[in-house]
């Protein structure tokens, strides 16, 4: 592994091991500027997904708590950090969720929150889509497929029939229809294969959604499912780890080292840490370089320059088109 | 050993072994062949999974399968192609039957 760390998990590998170390193609990377705060609020989802990277799920107790919170709103006012990406888990599921999006909204951040659609059917969270609306918050949802079958597997059942009642909620109150409130969905590959080209399968969502459920969105990212955590574990019962990492290394792309996402943001976890990216923070791949390791010791200057830690798994981001939060980047 | 081994798709270079100029230009038309065209990737992705289901080359049906999903193809809209081409190679044998009728006429009072 590059950064010469061995992480395990469950006794193994917790990142597969290439053919190719990611450092002998991709080079030393170093960030470029720290435009996007990304802040996981937690562990703790209505879901358990079947691909989820963070380990997610109902059962988990891992919250940011309202001290943390307020550091990253000092950061952000600050540092004027223009966005602010808020993940989790479900990161509604926080308590201090509306607190943080509506201080970061004061302090003029743009808020994308991920939201995972069918939280807003849980207890206290049905005026979710009102809330997202006067806060004009940016919504970047998953659905897998514009079909039931797929969806459901990855995200469990009934998960498709609850995403599609939460999104017309979101269109109902102007979600994906006019200018200001942005709604963006997340296609990803449910099964051991890459994405499709973003603009195709955008139009196949766009037409099948209309025309099925009448719904309207901006637009649709596609995603690689990244070789760690759950999804690896998946990869491993089903005897698609190799076969996997083989196909993203093949794929390599060199043009999509430019537009990598952990060279414009930094990570927060739920305890305050910082790492380059959400994959980086659930492999508890920290910064190595020296640079500050939480959020209460922020120092722009410093993180804008730091080396960013990869491995073989910066493979999920490399391949064909790239993939980051915001879909392709070359 | 077995006839055909999963492993020997990632293999199939090596038929560059003896030739090699031969298995070039086939892997140059062989890839132009898939690009976008006048007909998408995703078109030519399920044209290649019908016909690989119809030579029966198991190699073609994995690859093309994994070609469809990914661009984007469901198991309907793969299952239709495979459909369409099952149902034309049935129809291919059952005009055939005309010859047989022809021949019958023939030789029939
Ligand atoms: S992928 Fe998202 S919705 Fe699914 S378990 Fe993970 S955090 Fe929850
Ligand atoms: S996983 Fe992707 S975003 Fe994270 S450090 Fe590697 S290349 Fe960057």
């Amino acid at each position: 592994m590059d950064s010469g760390i061995q992480i395990t998990r469950n006794g193994r590998p917790a990142i597969p091991a290439a053919p190719t170390p990611f450092s002998e193609r991709a080079g030393g990377l170093r960030a470029l500027a720290v435009d996007t705060l990304q802040v996981n609020v937690g562990k703790l989802c209505n879901q358990a997904c079947k691909h989820c990277h963070v380990d997610a799920s109902p059962i988990r107790t891992e919250i940011m708590s309202a001290e943390v919170v307020d550091e990253c709103l000092r950061v952000i006012r600050e540092f004027s950090i223009p966005t602010l990406d808020i993940t989790g888990g479900a990161p509604e599921l926080n308590p201090n969720f509306r607190r943080f999006v509506t201080e970061a909204r004061w302090f003029g951040a743009n808020v994308i929150v991920r939201h995972n659609l069918t939280v807003m059917h849980e207890d206290g969270q049905n005026d979710l889509p009102e809330f997202f609306a006067k806060n004009e918050v940016e919504i970047v949802s998953s659905l897998p497929y514009f079909q039931q079958t797929q969806t459901d597997a990855q995200r469990g059942t009934g998960v498709f029939e609850r995403s599609i009642s939460a999104l017309r909620r979101l269109n109902d109150v102007g979600y994906g229809t006019s200018g200001k409130l942005k709604l963006n969905l997340v296609y990803n590959p449910v099964g051991a294969f890459l994405p499709p080209a973003q603009s195709a399968i955008e139009a196949d969502f766009k037409r099948e959604l209309k025309s099925r459920y009448g719904i309207v969105f901006n637009n649709l990212y596609t995603i690689t499912n990244m070789p760690i955590a759950r999804y690896l574990d998946w990869l491993r019962r089903s005897g698609n780890e190799l076969s996997y990492i083989t196909k993203l290394v093949g794929a390599f792309n060199p043009s999509t080292l430019e537009g990598l996402m952990c060279r414009s943001m930094i990570s927060v976890d739920w305890t305050g840490r910082l790492f380059d990216c959400d994959f980086n923070q659930m492999l508890e791949l920290g910064p190595t370089d020296g640079t500050p390791r939480t959020i209460f010791d922020f120092d722009a200057e410093k993180l804008r320059k730091r080396m960013i830690a990869t491995a073989d798994h910066c493979y999920g981001c490399t391949a064909g088109a790239g993939s980051s939060c915001g879909g392709t980047v070359a | 050993m077995h006839y055909y081994n999963e492993e020997d798709l990632a293999r199939f270079g090596e038929m560059a072994k003896y030739r090699p100029e031969l298995f070039e230009k086939f892997l140059a038309w062989y890839t132009a062949c898939q690009e976008e065209g006048a007909l998408s990737k995703r078109e030519k992705a399920l044209i290649g999974l019908a016909v690989a289901v119809t030579v029966q080359c198991p190699y073609c049906i994995e690859a093309f399968t994994n070609s469809c999903l990914e661009n984007g193809s469901n198991m309907d809209q793969m299952t239709e192609a495979m459909h369409l081409a099952s149902a034309i190679r049935g129809g291919a044998s059952l005009v055939h039957g005309i010859q047989s009728h022809n021949a019958h006429d023939k030789v029939s009072m």
